[in-house]
């Protein structure tokens, strides 16, 4: 009885799919509709997964970091050299053949024009040591070399590289005053190493009058779950204060403002676009039942309940949901995904540049929002539809 | 008119004292006054009178598609007014075959599975569906057209596939709405002596709503409606 009773709600969606064709222009309304919601949710969340790969690209859950006590950026911290050899001194610290594996760094922000706008950004521009290598493990020169310690060179990420104008190889810049030289392109993994500008920490102290003071401390731990320990020991030693947290919730917390930002705005745009969408899909439905009131009235006097009708049209504007749903990923993935735009870090008031990455969640995503709406945009119609009297139907009033 | 107070076991659908008015733009029709009918088990019943005379009413009725405003209706004893929609479209599946004057063949299937459609709602399996829809075809005389779509058939071609989804869930009764209105009279011919075999050979009780004299004198006993009530009977 059971699978007969599917076999009816299958025949009536049946029926009801195939006079689609008949009723191409209000069904292709309704599926753009969709999919232009599709289209704008898509495209929003592209930015916050790109903007997160990025950023949290090289976390590592081994790694800590420390900064001034209550410093929730490097920008806005000061550690002491003297204080970094403490740090590298604590237990738990990872060390390798040339001893424990501390990265100081610098961290400032220098103006670049950009290559689109020629407007000025704000490019990071850190000075790490050759530790620094260890912690930032992926990065990599793909272009020119590796700078020379004390010569004012420049290694540029290749995402910086690609949006900012001057930061080519054999190019030379000036900042504070200092003459500096691109001498090589970096890759780190697509991390956000690649939208910064190295050098070497000391000549960066010296060029920007900033003493023995770092930023921030790299730690290489001897694992990841003796962060804890490390921590407790940093942070009630009377000799620091620090601050100490994982490198990868660092990063994490990032990009927190960003993507609650996209995430809200996206979210708004797309919820004033679904319910007009999902009006156009109640229209369009409306007039589906209307077209089809003489089928549906028929399948009705044949003996077919108000249950497969009803079922039937909610699976119609399902299918063109769906089919929305399709389309605007198609369509976003072809606009979007890999585009290169770079935008305000607000942790670090830099730029950061990412691509819009449309991934396989944010597809299924997007399609699973245009079903919802093709659920509510057919509701009503299909309640009309189930209810149609028959007799005044099939008279064709 | 009917000719007994109590339903026989010869008769298979009693209406008693049926009132249908409908409401259009605050003034109240009247489409039946008070009408009383039996139709007798294996009765070939024609139905005219002018258009808005009350017959195609009558027939939806009978058919349970429509609710009359007051009075009854039986059919083999069950009263169609207690039952709720679940239960009509029920028993509209296992008792009525309806013939449609514009037959209303879904476009989008093929012959053989708009005569199977019925068949859906009474549990045989898909071969002994196909079985009967193939076997109901060949009684029309369509076994050469079981793939062809509506359009790809002719008038009187899509009326037969129309009487073949009537009649394949072997109903207890035939409703027919003007079955020949839309035909030329070869095809409506056609039609009329397919309907009358199904009532002579295999004892089908027809009500069938025409406007045409030439069809109704196919019928056993023709009434004549006009404003909502019966004027005259004639039995051929």
């Amino acid at each position: 009885m059971f699978v007969n009773r599917i076999l009816q709600i299958l025949s009536v969606i049946r029926v009801s799919l195939g006079s689609l064709p008949e009723r191409t222009g209000t069904a292709l309304v309704a599926t753009i509709g969709f999919a232009a919601v599709v289209l704008v949710f898509t495209g929003m969340l592209s930015i916050r997964e790109g903007f997160e790969k990025v950023v949290q690209q090289n976390g590592s859950p081994d790694v800590a970091m420390a900064m001034r006590g209550g410093s929730t950026a490097e920008l806005n911290s000061g550690v002491s050299l003297e204080a970094s050899r403490i740090i590298g001194q604590e237990a738990n610290v990872f060390h390798d053949d040339r001893g424990p594996v501390v990265s100081p760094e610098v961290l400032l922000v220098v103006d670049a024009p950009r290559r689109t706008t020629l407007s000025d950004s704000n490019v990071p521009f850190r000075g790490v040591t050759d530790r620094g290598f260890v912690i930032h493990d992926k990065v990599r020169i793909v272009e020119g070399r590796m700078y020379e310690e004390g010569k004012g060179e420049v290694i540029v990420g290749r995402q910086a590289a690609a949006q900012f104008a001057g930061l080519d190889v054999g190019r030379e810049l000036r900042w504070s005053g200092f003459s500096w030289k691109v001498v090589g392109v970096f890759a780190a993994n697509g991390g956000l190493e690649e939208s910064e500008i190295w050098t070497d920490a000391r000549t960066l102290q010296t060029a920007f009058d900033r003493g023995t003071y770092f930023q921030s401390v790299y730690i290489k731990l001897t694992g990841a779950d003796t962060f804890q320990s490390f921590k407790d020991s940093v942070t009630t030693n009377p000799q620091l204060n620090v601050t100490v947290q994982r490198y990868d919730e660092y990063l994490h917390a990032q990009t927190e403002f960003l993507s609650a930002f996209v995430a809200i705005a996206g979210g708004v745009i797309a919820l004033l676009m679904g319910l007009g969408a999902v009006f156009g899909a109640i229209n369009a439905m409306y007039a589906a039942v209307s077209s089809r009131a003489l089928e549906i009235a028929t399948l009705r006097a044949l003996g077919f309940g108000r249950l497969p009708v009803l079922i039937s049209v909610m699976a119609e504007a399902m299918v063109l949901g769906i089919a929305g749903g399709v389309l605007g990923g198609i369509v976003a993935w072809i606009a979007f995904d890999g585009f290169q735009t770079s935008t305000l870090n607000w942790a670090s008031f830099s730029q950061v540049a990412f691509q819009f990455a449309v991934t396989p969640s944010l597809l299924v995503q997007g399609t699973a929002l245009a079903l919802l709406l093709g659920l509510f945009g057919g509701l009503l119609p299909a309640v009309r539809a189930a209810r149609l009297p028959i007799a005044e139907a099939l008279r064709g009033h | 008119m009917n000719d007994s107070n109590a339903v026989t076991a010869e008769t298979l659908v009693r209406a008693s004292g049926i009132t249908k008015t409908y409401r259009r733009g605050g003034e109240s029709i009247n489409v039946l006054s008070g009408l009383m009918l039996d139709v007798p088990r294996g009765d070939f019943l024609a139905l005219m009178g002018p258009s808005g005379s009350g017959k195609s009413t009558l027939l939806n009725l009978i058919g349970g598609i429509d609710r009359a405003t007051s009075g009854s209706i039986e059919f083999a004893g069950r009263r169609l007014e207690d039952m709720n929609e679940s239960e009509l479209a029920r028993w509209r599946a296992r008792h009525v075959g309806f013939i449609f004057q514009m037959h209303h063949l879904l476009p989008m299937l093929t012959a053989q599975d708009n005569v199977e459609l019925p068949l859906l709602l009474t549990g045989f399996p898909g071969a002994e569906r196909r079985r009967r829809a193939a076997a109901a075809l060949k009684l029309v005389g369509l076994a050469d057209r079981v793939k062809h779509k509506p359009a790809e058939l002719s008038g009187g071609q899509e009326q037969r596939v129309g009487v073949a989804r009537a009649i394949v869930t072997d109903p207890d009764i035939l409703l027919c709405d003007e079955p020949t209105g839309d035909l030329d009279r070869k095809a409506g011919d056609a039609i009329l002596d397919l309907l009358q075999a199904l009532n002579g050979e295999h004892g089908k009780t027809i009500v069938m709503v025409t406007h045409d004299p030439h069809a109704a004198v196919r019928a056993k006993r023709t009434l004549y409606f006009d404003q909502g009530v019966l004027v005259t009977q004639a039995a051929m």
